[in-house]
């Protein structure tokens, strides 16, 4: 019983991501140097820092869009190498959010959901259309399903991304700054998506400058500079008494 | 001089018509295969295909250097002899004129609608490859369901306006003794002197079509032009 319990603790303690020793370089500039990283399920991860310290950099290496140059990342139980079959098993567990929606503007909203369902998961058009529905339903952007992208406002754009993203069911879903490209009015919007996602109990990376949003779900902050990891805390130790100097410098920075 | 009598043009009717057809048909094959095949060649040099991609782009530029009726000449001394070689005996195998025609207006439209289609794959935003490969979709997938269908869209004005200088340029089969319309046009004009009256009609015609079609270019473009797309 005991040994049960133990067990079960383990599995749901175990990394569903994990980084080791990780190097990215773009040509001479070395963009990520031996980062460390690990992801339980359920953890709701915030990245920060100043632009250019490879924030989004790191998450891009963790579905692979990104070619990582030495160092480890194993997904979900599969290690990220060159072979496109294990690129493509960690990206199909793997949603991501873009600053730029990158929505297919040639389809619809419904469309845009259904098309990976259908192409990857092997959904037909009728089960890959209920289960878009019901995401943008939860998004609640349902009533917008006939439209096309360039229709829509930023933060419902955003909102669909989203959508198509979690349409694939995945097992973690990383965002790259989704606020940023948008209306200061079509913040909060999408914000709630997320705060709901999170507290469905969705797995998140998320790269954001939203010191709100980070205080209010994640579980760890976690502070990078020059393409190096600075600062690991939970967000209240974090906003309330950063330990380096640069973190106390960029925190400064960002809150007026 | 004479006044204009269009009643021979009535009469010369049937054999304008086919003309016409052969015209039509022409151009539609040629862009139905010169479609398919430039859209192979555009992603050949787009994935930088070794030696395949080198080969594919300087059949283009060759192409599109030298003028149509040249190549036309050259498709109808050269491929017989060529075909004659790879059968062995060295005489040349005649493919005949409407055969040339349609193989080479084909091969020749290919090198153009291939550098179009080449030109909007570049113009495809990163963010769509990107958002593809997050969503695990193949190559294939990808190419055939995202991007090949946005740049199709957005080069089709210029697909189209292609097409329209294609058809004029059918008329060069006369240098292959084929009848199009110009063709049936000119023979009818020696055979019943009415020159002027038989390439009147003539200028009509391809006045008709082309501006027509030029109009339907417009009306697609309204139509499928992608929603909201900020172009």
């Amino acid at each position: 019983m005991v040994q049960e319990i133990a067990v079960n603790e383990m599995s749901r303690c175990q990394a569903i991501v994990a980084v080791e020793g990780l190097v990215k370089r773009f040509g001479h500039f070395t963009a990520l140097n031996d980062i460390n990283l690990s992801v339980t399920t359920g953890e709701k991860i915030v990245l920060c820092g100043p632009s250019g310290s490879g924030k989004s950099t790191l998450i891009r290496c963790i579905n692979h869009i990104e070619k990582h140059d030495a160092g480890r990342i194993v997904v979900d139980g599969v290690e990220l190498t060159d072979r496109m079959a294990d690129i493509n098993s960690v990206r199909r567990e793997v949603g991501m959010v873009f600053q730029s929606f990158n929505l297919f503007p040639h389809l619809s909203v419904v469309e845009n959901c259904m098309l990976a369902p259908m192409k990857v998961r092997g959904l037909s058009r009728a089960e890959a259309h209920e289960r878009a529905i019901g995401v943008l339903r939860k998004v609640r952007i349902h009533d917008q399903a006939t439209k096309y992208p360039g229709q829509l406002s930023g933060g419902q754009q955003q909102r669909v991304a989203i959508a198509r993203a979690l349409c694939m069911q995945p097992k973690i879903m990383l965002f790259d700054e989704p606020t940023s490209a948008l209306d200061p009015e079509m913040v909060k919007e999408v914000l709630d998506t997320m705060v709901e996602l999170a507290r469905d109990g969705m797995t998140m990376v998320c790269v954001t400058h939203e010191m709100g949003f980070a205080r209010e779900i994640a579980d760890r902050v976690v502070f990078m500079d020059r393409g190096a990891i600075v600062e690991e805390a939970d967000p209240e130790t974090f906003f309330r008494a950063p330990s380096t100097e640069r973190a106390r410098d960029f925190l400064g920075q960002i809150i007026h | 001089m004479n006044s204009l009598d269009f009643s021979i043009v009535l009469q010369a009717w049937p054999y304008l018509w086919s003309g016409l057809l052969f015209s039509l048909a022409l151009t539609a094959v040629a862009f139905v295969v010169g479609m398919i095949l430039g859209t192979c060649f555009a992603l050949l040099q787009h994935f930088e295909v070794p030696v395949i991609g080198k080969v594919v782009r300087g059949y283009i530029a060759l192409i599109r250097s030298i003028p149509l009726i040249l190549v036309l000449f050259w498709f109808f001394f050269l491929v017989p002899i060529v075909l004659g070689h790879l059968a062995g005996n060295g005489r040349p195998i005649p493919i005949g004129a409407t055969w040339t025609a349609f193989i080479t207006f084909g091969l020749f439209e290919a090198a153009y609608y291939s550098e179009i289609i080449r030109v909007g794959l570049r113009a495809v935003n990163r963010g769509q490859f990107e958002a593809c490969q997050a969503l695990a979709l193949s190559t294939f997938e990808t190419y055939r369901s995202v991007i090949l269908p946005q740049v199709l869209r957005v080069a089709s004005p210029i697909i189209l306006s292609q097409t329209i200088i294609l058809f004029q340029d059918t008329s060069l089969v006369y240098v292959l003794s084929l009848t199009d319309l110009l063709g049936a046009a000119s023979k009818l004009a020696q055979l019943n002197g009415r020159l002027v009256e038989m390439y009147l009609v003539v200028v009509v015609v391809y006045l008709a079509i082309s501006s027509a079609a030029s109009q339907g270019v417009a009306l697609l473009r309204k139509r499928y032009a992608i929603a909201g797309a900020r172009r």
